[in-house]
């Protein structure tokens, strides 16, 4: 078995309003210097799977059909043996 | 003329829908439950508002993969009419016989009111019954409505005239203060190449009737019926 972590954010270049806000709450907190926060999604996936390529494969295949929208968001994974392997 | 009105589960508008369709324009009027994998012998389609899914992942993300989705890709694809109508829009975008996608609205809200609309081509299938140009008074109910996609095909919308209302103020002119969402351009609603595919994410079946002392959206109901009786629109096939 695999476990693997996926990251799904918006693109940069595309206004994250919730991450505005919630830089805006810190800063009334007292956090001063917070330039920017992008929100995204983290993804934690098990694959019945022991082969680091496969496993690969069927993450990047799962993020272009259904995980990320490609149009608005990126995407990257790792897998939880190989923390350094990334695509988007 | 015939109609299938696909329920998802979480749809919350197919009824409306129906109602308008089956009580004020005597149509008939079929509800479809998402797990079919048949519409029947149909004149159009529509994929109503609601929360599909929850809204689970992104709106419309889980819907667009319904077993009834496969039909209505391949009756959207022989020309028959998909009207999609605010989580029915997201799920067409979703699903890719639109292009685009939609994001949170800027104001991080949901908005659930009024808004001026454009029409801005009322030479398509489903808006024939109004004037170009003319404004319109719709609501709208939605927390993702601003329309998002990338400069060259926001060109392409632009220059094939597939953008087919805009968000402007009661006098008609398209400003940043008219847009309740941050949507790309004001778009409130565009239809694929084509011109058989329309996404809004205005509600034009909640102001259908004089009883709710708006019937603007009734004659975007009223231009599909002209447009599939006079031949207009193409004969999709149906299986």
């Amino acid at each position: 078995m695999i476990r693997a972590r996926i990251h799904v954010t918006l693109k940069s270049g595309i206004l994250d309003p919730q991450g505005r806000a919630i830089r805006q709450s810190l800063e009334t907190l007292g956090f001063a210097g917070v330039k920017d926060i992008r929100v995204g999604k983290l993804l934690e996936i098990e694959l019945n799977q022991d082969d680091p390529a496969e496993a690969e494969a069927q993450l990047k295949a799962m993020c272009e059909t259904l995980l990320a929208n490609t149009v608005i968001e990126e995407y990257r994974y790792e897998l939880e043996s190989h923390p350094s392997r990334h695509s988007s | 003329m015939k109609w299938g009105i696909i329920v998802f589960p979480g749809s919350n508008c197919d009824r409306d829908c129906a109602h308008v369709l089956a009580d004020v324009l005597d149509q008939d009027v079929n509800l479809i439950w998402h797990g079919d994998a048949s519409l029947g012998k149909l004149d159009a389609v529509i994929l109503p508002g609601g929360f599909s899914y929850g809204d689970y992942l992104r709106t419309g993300a889980i819907a667009q993969l319904s077993p009834i989705m496969h039909t209505v890709q391949e009756f959207a694809r022989t020309g028959g009419l998909v009207l999609g109508i605010c989580n029915g829009f997201q799920i067409l975008l979703e699903a890719g016989l639109l292009p685009g996608a939609m994001l949170p609205n800027v104001g991080l809200s949901f908005i659930c009111e009024d808004v001026h609309v454009k029409v801005e081509n009322a030479e398509t299938p489903f808006t024939r019954h109004y004037e170009s140009g003319q404004v319109i008074r719709l609501p709208i109910a939605h927390a993702e409505g601003n329309y998002h996609t990338d400069p060259v095909t926001l060109a392409a919308l632009q220059a094939n005239a597939q953008i087919v209302f805009r968000y402007c103020r009661a006098d008609g002119t398209v400003t940043e203060q008219a847009n309740p969402n941050g949507s790309l351009d004001n778009i409130a609603g565009l239809r694929n190449a084509a011109g058989n595919v329309l996404g809004l994410m205005p509600h034009p079946e909640r102001c259908a009737e004089a009883l709710l002392n708006n019937e603007d959206g009734q004659l975007l109901f009223r231009s599909m019926i002209d447009a599939t009786m006079s031949g207009q629109a193409e004969k999709p096939a149906t299986s």
